[in-house]
């Protein structure tokens, strides 16, 4: 040790930088601050039980909430309710709500208010709450602070489904026996969430201020959020760059512009907080059209297409290489699947096989690519996939159009080949069956199973699965379908996507449960400058 | 004078009443319609929720039966009711209509009157260097895409030197009032108005340079020199009011366009404006809204064009009155 003092200095200094982010955690939150965020799109109404757009959900999960909300292992967590059990057979699930709870225009919350979202108002307006709550026999409150739910059958995803997006608690003094849609109150939400809207100018910013009688005692930290609207990506970034917004999520930067933007010194980046949603993203393949109706022509496509080049150079590195219909985060994924890994050689043998042969051109089958109109990005993989499958003697002819025209097409049929992502919810039984399940084959319906895809054992296994109360079995069972639909291709899984939420150093713990900023941000604090 | 006021305005009714059906149709033609596309966006959706906000949105009538009503709404001056924005679509439009105006009135003002100066500048300094650098920058600035010329001032003015705010219409937050918040309105319009102002006076510029060396090569300006008249009068009396007419006419043209075109610039300094409205509406199928923004702009475009004739009668003398 040539020179002790500088050692020493080394030391203390590696010490005091290892013990910053404990410092910076330890900090006590300090109120009053004001956070603003970009939204995009502009929401089209704030009431969470009549839309469930993202951005809606950004915005009113700050003023709705629900029974539950989830840790980032998806293991629940309370938030209108304080506790909760599930009986020993898994068809009784009682919820004890938190005291003291008011709506924002002064009445109080009950048990009731429970009873009349979860029977009345969400069925009425809600697909996702209106599929669960199909399954209750009955759904009664004992006493003003307890609601017992009683299923037909065991469905052990059901815990799962107590998030705000899901099931929002909705006011009944407000809705009984009115038009819900109709109803003029939805101009201006009443939640018992932390923040209640105080303006909103359409198409310049919303803004919400601190619930004074938030039923989280010292909570909210923040005196209001300002949510502004800035339609253009490039204009967001610099937004985000030069101070003027607090934060970012989902697609709110192109994924070009998410490294550079990550390094700055005044913004940081994470991708935590999407393990309630686990997006998946994949091509579509429409089954019933030649040549995709051949299994060996998807396994082709799935050789043929390199999904770390789609995840680098495309994503630019947001996201992970999909292995099947499960998402990584999801609860019962299994990687022990048949493995796709770039290899055209063997694309080219599988479609040898099936008799493709090139003909003068080269060609040895012709479709077509519908990508999702969902920016640039989108289209780049539309344009790569092209590329890659021309390289095995598949010809892929683009197509065009807006998001209202491709939500047209994927509901009834009408495309070869396209781009989605869909959300898996937390459970297979909730997010991921949907897509495979020959029950789900319903024209005009979007996201439903619209390859056409029908495999009698795995609707078997999915059904068996979802009413199976014993964890390991329900693992066996998704661990076989898993094995048996990768094997199939229905749809070409390229990643796991992964959204990233840039925010300001200054802001606090923001994003700290599965659902991230779709949270109430009770606990969220912006550090005075 | 009357006469041709009333007859302009016959003819007005029946282009709009045209307008009207055929901005129906087209709108009805594009694929998908507002409730395809909630259902979209909510990210899971049922058969039964598509048809519930059908039968809300009323699409669930026959096409001609819409046609009906909202024809006779328009008639009785109702614009209809946004569904998805829960909101009559007069009181959106109106919302949004003062942003837009100041933007584009500002842009058109400084297109118009910054065009004609520079054009009549270069054209009397003909193939000296303030022609060719007036020429050239014109044409720099009608080829640039507005959109990139936005983002370029932004990155400037905005984020390199900080001097202006990159977006929106005032400072959120700022809690401004009467001067003070006028003063920053005007900081919010500096860089939207300068883009798409900057296009349109390339056009004029250029017009009113080639405009005006044709009028200068004529006789009467010829004689008006040999009359020994100051330069100064030949250019202002005898130049400029006759290489303003053209340039009068695709003004009163661009005016309505202006409204179109300030959509590219209301979304990048997400100005929240008619054209913003417009461009969520067509992606959104917002039908009545759409309708609304298409009947508002068309009666705008066929005012601006009537006021155009009107000008040409009073700076023209020539031009007869439509007997």
């Amino acid at each position: 040790m040539r020179d002790p003092v500088r050692f020493l200095r080394r030391v203390a200094v590696a010490a005091a930088l290892a013990c910053a982010p404990l410092a910076a955690h330890a900090e006590t939150p300090v109120k009053g601050g004001t956070l603003t965020a970009i939204i995009q799109p502009e929401p089209p109404m704030l009431v969470m039980g009549l839309n469930q757009q993202a951005p809606t959900q950004t915005v009113a999960g700050k003023i709705y909430e629900s029974l539950l909300t989830y840790n980032f292992d998806l293991s629940p967590r309370p938030s209108l309710a304080k506790s909760w059990e599930v009986s020993a057979d898994g068809l009784t699930y009682t919820f004890r709500l938190q005291e003291g709870v008011k709506w924002h225009d002064g009445a109080p919350f009950s048990a009731e208010d429970v009873l009349f979202s979860f029977k009345t108002f969400l069925p009425e307006t809600h697909p996702r709450a209106r599929a669960l709550f199909g399954r209750a026999e009955s759904i009664e409150a004992p006493d003003a602070a307890t609601v017992v739910i009683k299923l037909k059958e065991p469905f052990p995803a059901f815990l799962q489904a107590f998030e705000v997006s899901t099931t929002p608690i909705m006011p009944k003094h407000v809705y009984e026996g009115t038009d819900f849609r109709a109803n003029p109150k939805n101009a201006t939400p009443i939640g018992t969430g932390p923040f209640m809207l105080d303006k909103w100018e359409k198409g310049s910013y919303i803004r919400l201020v601190a619930n004074p009688h938030y039923w989280q005692a010292g909570k909210p930290y923040l005196k209001d959020i300002y949510f502004k609207i800035i339609p253009d990506a490039a204009s967001r970034a610099l937004a985000l760059e030069n101070g003027d917004v607090m934060q970012s999520q989902y697609n709110d930067i192109e994924p070009f512009d998410v490294a550079r933007l990550a390094k700055l010194p005044n913004l940081t980046m994470t991708k935590k907080g999407y393990e309630f949603v686990a997006p998946l993203m994949w091509l579509e393949l429409n089954t019933r059209v030649a040549p995709l109706d051949d299994k060996r022509f998807r396994q082709a496509m799935m050789f043929a297409i390199d999904r770390e080049f789609v995840r680098d150079k495309i994503w630019f590195g947001l996201g992970r290489v999909a292995t099947g219909p499960i998402n990584s985060v999801t609860k019962y994924y299994d990687p022990n699947v048949p493995k796709y890994p770039y290899d055209p050689k063997k694309a080219i043998a599988l479609l040898d096989e099936m008799g493709l042969k090139p003909g003068a051109n080269g060609v040895r089958a012709t479709i077509k690519f519908l990508p999702l109109p969902y920016g640039e990005t989108w289209q780049r993989l539309g344009e790569y996939v092209k590329q890659a499958l021309g390289k095995v003697g598949v010809a892929v002819e683009l197509e065009s159009t807006d998001a209202a025209g491709w939500g047209k097409r994927e509901a009834n049929w009408d495309f070869d080949v396209t781009g989605n992502f869909l959300y898996q919810y937390a459970d297979p039984s909730i997010g991921v069956s949907r897509t495979y399940l020959s029950s789900n084959i319903r024209k005009g319906v979007m996201f439903s199973n619209t390859m056409g895809y029908a495999n009698p054992e795995v609707d078997r296994l999915f059904e068996a699965a979802a009413k199976e109360n014993d964890a390991a079995k329900r693992q066996e069972m998704y661990s076989q379908v898993q094995k048996l639909i990768v094997e199939d291709v229905p749809v070409a899984w390229m990643l796991e996507m992964e959204f990233p939420t840039l925010l300001n150093t200054r802001v606090h713990d923001a994003v700290t449960t599965a659902i991230g900023v779709n949270e109430t941000y009770a606990d969220a604090w912006v550090s005075p400058k | 004078m009357l006469r041709f006021l009333l007859n302009r305005l016959a003819k007005a009714a029946v282009v709009l009443g045209v307008v009207v059906v055929l901005n129906f149709l087209l709108i009805h033609a594009a694929p998908g319609d507002p409730a395809t596309v909630m259902a979209g966006e909510a990210g899971a959706a049922d058969q039964m929720f598509v048809d519930q906000l059908r039968k809300q949105f009323g699409l669930d009538r026959p096409l001609h039966v819409q046609l009906g009503t909202y024809v006779s709404h328009i008639l009785q001056g109702d614009l209809g009711f946004s569904f998805r924005q829960q909101r009559p679509v007069a009181d959106l439009l109106l919302d949004r209509l003062p942003a837009t105006v100041v933007l584009t009135l500002s842009a058109f003002t400084l297109a118009l009157a910054g065009g004609i100066a520079l054009g009549l500048l270069a054209a009397v300094n003909v193939g000296k260097w303030a022609d060719s650098a007036i020429t050239v920058v014109a044409l720099l600035s009608y080829a640039t895409p507005i959109y990139w010329v936005g983002l370029m001032l932004v990155l400037v003015f905005s984020v390199n030197l900080g001097w202006l705010p990159a977006f929106g219409y005032e400072s959120i937050g700022a809690g401004h009032a009467g001067l003070a918040r006028m003063g920053d309105i005007a900081r919010h319009m500096i860089l939207p108005v300068a883009t798409l102002g900057l296009f349109y006076m390339a056009v004029y510029t250029r017009m009113t340079r080639a405009s005006a060396l044709e009028v200068s090569s004529m006789d009467f300006v010829k004689t008006a020199r040999a009359k020994g008249q100051s330069e100064w009068r030949i250019v202002t009396r005898h130049v400029l009011r006759n290489a303003i007419l053209p340039v009068l006419t695709v003004a009163g043209v661009q005016a309505g366009q202006l409204i179109g075109g300030s959509i590219l610039v209301e979304t990048v300094f997400a100005w929240p404006g008619l054209g913003r409205l417009t461009f969520d509406a067509v992606l959104q199928r917002d039908y009545q809204v759409l309708l609304g923004v298409f009947f508002v702009t068309s009666v705008l475009v066929v005012a601006f064009n009537i006021v155009t004739d009107v000008l040409y009668v009073l700076v023209d003398p020539r031009v007869e009155i439509a007997k």
